[in-house]
């Protein structure tokens, strides 16, 4: 029965397979193909496997009979042409019910600042105390929200490379939920900031994050006036987003570049009249949340990267934006952090060096740089193994056990997270999380890992049983079926002795996907 | 046998023998070597309601419902008098006033950091960066990271769930395991073998071992204390019974660890000798109680430094709490550490000290005080304290 429905693609048979076994006592692994491969299954190569690790967030069978119908270039013309961002109707729906997606950010700044205006006017005692604690709850649930969709759209989305993408720009251009108000900004930050420029020109995606309610904020450019200013944004800007520390810039350039921001902020609320925020006046900008007050702009011309920038306003910043992402350092520092993150901890220099021409030949074009990248045999290159970082293992871990299946619960896959120490709008620091392998495979972090996989591979989670209702708690855990056709697929083949020795040694169908999940094959990409 | 092989066998053995560490079998420390733990308290302490300015006038006309009384023998709820200047909390009577009173515990008032951002995140990272605020080299070395590269024969450890950034960047693997849940290991003896040895030929393999093993080792070591003790597990959630695991681990096998606590951030409603920071305090003290006891004759041969990100504004905030402020206090307490008093540079406390009208000045730089202290307990030459601590100017306030 288990040989006769390894060739099925079905799902639903895959899921009563593994529960049959469950009920017959018998470990997957003793009924596992043993035909391993010497011929790939299904015409996917070990070259093909390989390379999609990398291209896709962790291997489903969706990706793969994507890729099995279009080819290794056409699939990934169609991941980089950007056309696409489709979800399945449930995980669609489960995002659309948070309130942190479905309200726009300027209702939900609005608003927020309208309940702490009441939260302040009350008298103190109980019902103060017990509003504020209602406040922060919301706050909090406003970033949870945030992290959640995050996650879902990773898992479920229909173009696996954006959603790295996505994911990547998020960590690139960090920031963090918990300081002031980003939680209530960081959604719109995901959504409409970085999603909409993953595969675009980074020169625009620069600006967008510029301009960002969730960027200002966090740090600090809201803050940054004429005659009283901060330079925290402009610094970031430069060494951490765009160019790199020691790339050549001075103290003189970070200075002059906070001039040029100066009077770039957020303005909660549209202006009855114009009055103090300087609504109305010549050179007052608005887009959505943000804003150029000219009057807290500093007019006098600047001197930025050895160019003259005439006192404009809103376009000192464009020229800005223009000047910073053509400088051949930006070209370098961005190729060789997708180099990292894509390819291996220290990147071949070539590599790195032939995206960095790529990005200056397109003016920055995020998907050209992308394509010069997986054209290279560099991905493919046995020795430049990269240790998974948290979420890459958390979401390929899902696509693995669930394949595909929605979630009723987002909320235990962002405790994983947590516990595993990588959770999104997280990073307290503005320069993200760190993208090299050691930075995730520590002993405490290794220990987490594996709970993680068990949590994963028992089904002895809340993923599928929601929030509330006794019923769901009574439902016996679905064990996932990942002795699947996509395994056999995909990862059977091409595992280790060690770890066939260890699935070997599994004593139900839990400890054996705990074991395939935790094992250096699956964590090693 | 080499390096690997050691591994291994270590691994293994640690896995059939629960009392028996990994780690601490790979790097054994001399017994009666120095220990440090550093105790980070996670959101700006008020440590005006800890040391207690009680000769300072002021003190009471800024803090009309937070001010902690003067001393006064009839009031069990007054301040408890350390000198003529500064008063105890006394939720702190039973935990560290015995400390004081032995001369084993020691206040640095007017101390902190030169970041004057007045923002937590910023202020710890700069804290456990080590590093000068205006030259700082990376966001990812922490100054006990650097520490651990400057001695030998003295394993580190974190007692968190993440690496905190004062451990990272070392060149070897820092193992970190939270011990405020009991740890009880995740997989069974098979089950950690198993796992094991799928990453035994891989450059994993030591930390995979050592996350497996640890929780065994420390669950079985614990056990064993208990029983000793003849002490019933004390309540769950407190700082004591997270000190008394750690005091085991520091005790036997490590030698530099650090932990932190949460909850400091008290903008509302904090209270004086009740509420939520005389709790937050009482826990502490407690706990640090605890590890001097369950440290037992090796308490001699430890330091503990008690710091936070920043102090709080001197004067109270409309909501019955304090914000964020600059200068704090750091505890320093140990067995030999040289106790009883307030050390470092100190100013009185009126209107006119106050930093920006608002908060204590910092008299005594963090990275000054702890370079002082580490050259008296490890002997470290300047050159090496330059590498823990770079452009800092070592103060020794003799602290041990």
């Amino acid at each position: 029965m288990h040989t006769a429905s390894s060739r099925r693609k079905g799902l639903l048979i895959v899921a009563c397979t593994c529960l049959l076994l469950l009920a017959a006592g018998i470990p997957p692994s003793a009924t596992a193909t043993t035909a391993a491969a010497s011929k790939a299954p299904d015409g996917l190569t070990l070259s093909d496997i390989r390379w999609l690790r990398r291209a896709s967030f962790g291997l489903d069978s969706a990706t793969l009979e994507n890729y099995r119908q279009l080819g290794r270039q056409r699939w990934l013309d169609q991941q980089l042409a950007d056309r696409n961002d489709a979800l399945p109707p449930a995980v669609r729906d489960l995002i659309a019910s948070y309130p942190a997606l479905s309200t726009p950010p300027a209702d939900l700044l609005a608003d927020a600042i309208q309940a702490r205006r009441e939260y302040k006017s009350m008298p103190d005692g109980d019902a103060k105390v017990a509003t504020k604690k209602k406040l922060q709850k919301q706050l909090r649930d406003m970033g949870q929200q945030a992290q959640q969709a995050e996650l879902l759209r990773a898992i479920y989305g229909s173009n696996p490379l954006k959603e790295q993408m996505v994911w990547f720009w998020l960590n690139h251009f960090s920031v963090y939920a918990a300081k002031g108000r980003v939680r209530l900004l960081a959604a719109d930050y995901e959504e409409h900031v970085i999603r909409p420029h993953a595969l675009g020109r980074f020169r625009d995606l620069v600006l967008a994050t510029l301009k960002s309610p969730a960027m200002l904020e966090f740090l600090d450019n809201a803050k940054n006036v004429k005659g009283k200013t901060n330079e925290n944004y402009a610094r970031e800007l430069m060494e951490l987003h765009t160019l790199g520390v020691g790339s050549g810039y001075t103290q003189q350039d970070v200075q002059q570049l906070m001039l040029i921001l100066t009077g770039a902020g957020i303005a909660p609320k549209p202006p009855r009249r114009g009055g103090r925020a300087g609504f109305g006046q010549a050179g007052f900008v608005r887009e959505g949340l943000f804003v150029i007050n000219p009057r807290k702009h500093d007019f006098r011309d600047k001197t930025f990267l050895g160019q003259e920038i005439k006192g404009s306003g809103y376009g000192e910043i464009e020229q800005a934006a223009d000047l910073i992402s053509r400088q051949p350092a930006c070209a370098r520092f961005v190729s060789r952090e997708l180099a990292e993150y894509f390819v291996a901890d220290s990147p071949p220099p070539a590599l790195v060096e032939a995206m960095a021409q790529t990005f200056q030949r397109t003016d920055g074009d995020i998907a050209a740089v992308l394509r010069t990248m997986f054209d290279s045999p560099a991905v493919l290159v046995d020795s430049a193994k990269k240790f998974k970082d948290p979420t890459q293992f958390l979401v390929s871990a899902m696509k693995l056990a669930y394949d595909g299946r929605p979630v009723s619960d987002a909320k235990p896959l962002l405790n994983w997270l947590n516990q595993m120490g990588e959770p999104v709008f997280g990073r307290i620091t503005p320069d993200g999380w760190p993208l090299d392998g050691a930075s995730w495979s520590g002993s405490g972090q290794m220990a987490a890992r594996f709970a993680v996989a068990r949590a994963i591979g028992s089904g002895r989670n809340r993923l599928f049983t929601g929030d509330t209702g006794a019923a769901g708690n009574t439902r016996l855990p679905l064990v996932p079926a990942m002795d699947s056709p996509l395994y056999r697929t995909a990862f059977e083949p091409y595992l280790s002795s060690a770890t066939r020795t260890a699935l070997g040694k599994a004593s139900s169908p839990q400890e054996w996907n705990t074991y395939l999940l935790s094992s250096p094959d699956f964590n090693y990409r | 046998m080499n390096r690997r092989e050691f591994l291994l066998a270590a691994a293994s053995a640690a896995v059939a023998l629960p009392t028996l560490s990994f780690t601490g079998r790979l790097f054994a420390a001399p017994a009666n070597s120095p220990r440090f733990l550093l105790v980070f308290l996670r959101g700006g302490y008020d440590c005006n309601n800890l040391l207690v300015p009680c000769a300072s006038d002021f003190y009471y006309e800024s803090r009309p419902s937070l001010a902690i009384a003067r001393p006064d023998a009839a009031n069990p709820n007054s301040a408890i008098p350390l000198d003529a200047q500064w008063g105890l909390n006394p939720v702190l009577r039973d935990s560290i006033l015995p400390l004081w009173q032995n001369k084993q515990i020691a206040f640095v008032p007017f101390a902190g950091t030169d970041d004057l951002s007045r923002s937590h995140f910023e202020t710890q990272n700069n804290i456990e960066s080590g590093q000068p605020t205006e030259h700082r080299s990376g966001f990812r070395s922490g100054f006990l990271a650097r520490l651990s590269g400057q001695l030998t024969g003295a394993p580190a450890i974190a007692f968190t769930r993440n690496l905190p950034l004062s451990f990272q960047g070392a060149a070897r693997d820092i193992p970190n395991i939270s011990l405020k849940a009991d740890p009880k290991a995740q997989f069974n003896a098979k089950q950690s073998a198993i796992l094991s040895d799928m990453y035994k030929n891989t450059p994993l393999a030591a930390a995979t071992a050592d996350g497996l093993a640890l929780p065994a080792t420390i669950s079985g070591d614990l056990r064993n204390e208990m029983i000793k003790a003849s002490r019933g597990a004390p309540s769950a959630r407190s700082f004591a019974t997270e000190t008394r695991r750690i005091a085991t681990l520091m005790r036997d096998q490590y030698r530099l660890g650090f932990v932190d606590v949460g909850g400091w951030d008290t903008h509302v409603n904090q209270g004086s000798v009740t509420g939520g920071l005389a709790n937050n305090l009482r826990n502490l003290g407690e706990g640090l109680a605890a590890y001097a006891d369950a440290l037992g004759e090796q308490w001699n041969n430890t330091t503990v430094v008690v710091l936070s990100e920043f102090g709080r504004t001197f004067r109270e905030n409309g909501d019955k709490g304090t914000d964020h402020g600059h200068g704090t206090v750091h505890w320093v307490l140990g067995g030999k550490v040289n106790g009883g008093r307030i050390a470092g540079e100190q100013v009185a406390v009126n209107p006119s000290s106050l930093l920006q009208h608002r908060d204590y000045p910092v008299l005594t730089n963090y990275r000054d005080m702890l370079g002082g202290l580490f050259a008296r307990i490890w002997g470290l030459t300047d050159g090496r304290l330059q590498a823990v601590f770079p452009q800092a100017q070592a103060r020794d306030l003799h602290l041990v």
